[in-house]
């Protein structure tokens, strides 16, 4: 794909995003936003986007690929337990994630 | 914590500019970096990653975009799946727009309001509005929002860049920041049938995307996410 070709798909892309916004103030104080409907389509959002952080982890594309499994894996658990242990805190738990796999990554380098 | 009270639309801007810089604005940063230095290494160039963060203006339905781009997914498996990863955008605004309704008459500016939200700019909408007078809300919305636009702008250039100016050991952590980031917002996640979603989702995406790297993703959102939503209804008889 050239750039243009890119740069239409961008295009579409944000279009795409942005008919939820619009719909959504096209339909807001008509409906329901606890109704079933919502609950329908928040499964399918949740699902996908699991199913893309997941595959990014387990089976990622690109330079992921070349590091072991076990320091992708590893390295999250130790994210989401910062996270945790730490009041829920978002930045000092991705933040951890990220070093335990930069450490984990240097050191096979060295090896 | 938000009994502070404005008394003009500028103190009010002012205010949501201020409780962005708190926690969001970083947040939002850290998370963009991540997705710069994606974008970077799926093939984007620095235009298009930073159009898609200030337009799309939502992280999951963006990470998505680069993925499948890089993966080479046909155009509508792209717009499909980069839709489908935002459609939270939908209840998000409805649930939203009612706050603004009394305070902002023109709806016009409405559309411009529900581009600006995304999940952070959203929460605050959620938390601090309801306690400010209604001609205020929409001040303290656009001063929060544009200061966490302008944060994730700055970290898409920067991770974009910092993507080939350091080691590619450093690259790859910061492309790795995108899923440890979300695995963490998910692990937060505490209604049923949104914890049922996300476990079936992350057991069934690696598996269709063996079946294809192009579909795997859409399918895991629709097949899954309709699978969880029954689970869901089936425990709601038994247990409400």
């Amino acid at each position: 794909m050239d750039e243009i070709g890119l740069w239409l798909l961008l295009i579409l892309a944000i279009g795409a995003t942005y008919v939820w916004r619009g719909l959504g103030v096209v339909i807001s104080g008509r409906i329901n936003p606890e109704g079933e409907a919502f609950k329908v389509v928040s499964c399918i959002a949740y699902a996908l986007l699991a199913g893309l952080i997941s595959r990014m982890i387990v089976l990622p594309a690109g330079t992921l690929a070349e590091t072991p499994v076990f320091d992708r894996v590893f390295s999250t658990i130790v994210g989401v337990g910062v996270f945790f242990l730490f009041k829920r805190n978002v930045l000092l738990g991705t933040f951890s994630g990220v070093a335990v796999f930069f450490v984990l990554s240097v050191m096979r380098a060295g090896s | 914590m938000h009994s502070k009270t404005y008394r003009t639309p500028g103190a009010a801007s002012a205010g949501g500019v201020r409780d962005a810089f708190k926690v969001s604005a970083w947040v939002i940063f850290a998370s963009m970096m991540g997705f710069g230095s994606l974008a970077r290494v799926s093939g984007l160039t620095l235009g298009v990653s930073m159009v898609s963060s200030g337009a799309i203006w939502g992280l999951p339905g963006q990470i998505a975009f680069a993925e499948l781009y890089a993966t080479g997914a046909p155009v509508l498996a792209i717009v499909l799946a980069v839709s489908l990863a935002n459609v939270r955008f939908l209840p998000m605004i409805v649930a939203m727009m009612p706050l603004f309704g009394e305070g902002v008459k023109n709806r016009a500016w409405h559309y411009v309001l529900a581009q600006l939200a995304s999940v952070n700019t959203w929460a605050a909408a959620m938390r601090v509005c309801p306690h400010l007078p209604h001609e205020l809300r929409a001040p303290y919305y656009v001063g929060f929002s544009i200061v966490c636009l302008l944060s994730g702008l700055a970290g898409t250039a920067t991770g974009f860049v910092l993507a080939v100016e350091l080691p590619p050991v450093v690259t790859l952590s910061l492309v790795f920041l995108n899923p440890v980031y979300f695995t963490i917002v998910f692990a937060d996640v505490r209604h049923r049938s949104g914890v049922i979603a996300l476990l079936i989702g992350a057991v069934g995406g690696p598996l269709f995307y063996q079946v294809s790297t192009d579909w795997g993703l859409l399918a895991t959102g629709g097949i899954g996410g309709a699978l969880a939503y029954f689970v869901d209804r089936i425990l709601r008889r038994r247990h409400g």
